[in-house]
């Protein structure tokens, strides 16, 4: 293993590749299924649980979605989010608890800028794209199955 | 017995899209910001051609747990507004469906970075 100071830059990106190598990608992929796998699990619990009192199937994922964000966020304010992530990967970032996480994550770090520009401007720095493409692609959604409609 | 076995599609289905995202973080190096984008995206057309709806009949909350179940619920909103007040419903479904999500994640993200401590990186 060649280490020493003098490396030139391809070398070091080399070595840098090899090093990153050794986290495999089977087992990378095992435990984002692992992981994502459960938290979905919890949210189909909380939304039968809540059917079973009698909530609309409509109105009991409303409430899955609420509490999985709340879930998010309050497991991100504790830096536990992040220790999850470490080894879950996209198995903690797809599920809305990631969203949650997306959002809170950089409002505490932002925090010390301020509650305006610092928290309140940089909340949305990774969900603000997310909520831009996702709105955007709904009402192009929308303008054609407007116009499907219209012409039959 | 039943319900093991829906629990068990809930866990696959939730479990495949998210090996699918961490299949491509691992083999295109693509930032999770990205990531989130792209699920999303992928939901609302998935809905929209009609793909999502049976993996939602499937998986259950397996299916509308990840963000690509945001997406999926914001193209049901849209196309269900359109059909009940037309053109306006272009532009007020699918933030409507959306509503609950990000009003949640705006206030309880508020709140929680209101009481936690920046931790240094």
């Amino acid at each position: 293993m060649n280490t020493n100071i003098n490396m030139t830059n391809q070398e070091y990106s080399d070595y840098i590749d090899k090093k990153a190598k050794n986290s495999p990608i089977l087992k990378d992929v095992a435990l984002a299924f692992l992981v994502g796998g459960i938290i979905c699990m919890i949210g189909q619990l909380i939304t039968d649980l809540f059917m079973k009192f009698g909530v609309t199937k409509d109105d009991a994922g409303i409430i899955t979605s609420i509490i999985l964000i709340f879930l998010g966020a309050f497991l991100t304010s504790l830096n536990l989010y992040s220790k999850i992530g470490k080894f879950a990967g996209a198995g903690s970032i797809i599920p809305i608890t990631g969203f949650s996480n997306s959002v809170v994550a950089p409002a505490i770090e932002y925090k010390t800028e301020g509650y305006i520009l610092g928290l309140g401007a940089n909340m949305f720095k990774i969900a603000g794209p997310v909520l831009v493409y996702g709105i955007s692609s709904s009402v192009a959604v929308g303008l054609i199955y407007w116009l499907i409609k219209l012409f039959i | 017995m039943d319900i093991l076995i829906e629990y068990l599609k809930v866990f696959i289905t939730g479990g495949i899209i998210c090996a699918i995202g961490q299949i491509l973080i691992d083999k295109t190096k693509i930032t999770p910001a990205r990531i989130l984008v792209v699920f999303l995206v992928m939901g609302v057309i998935l809905y929209s051609i009609g793909l999502y709806q049976p993996l939602i009949d499937f998986g259950g909350a397996g299916a509308t747990v990840p963000i690509s179940g945001f997406g999926s619920n914001l193209a049901k909103g849209v196309i269900k507004e359109v059909d009940e007040i037309g053109f306006l419903g272009i532009f007020t479904g699918g933030v409507k469906a959306a509503a609950a999500g990000i009003s949640s994640a705006i206030v309880f993200g508020f709140l929680a970075s209101l009481f936690a401590k920046p931790t240094i990186k």
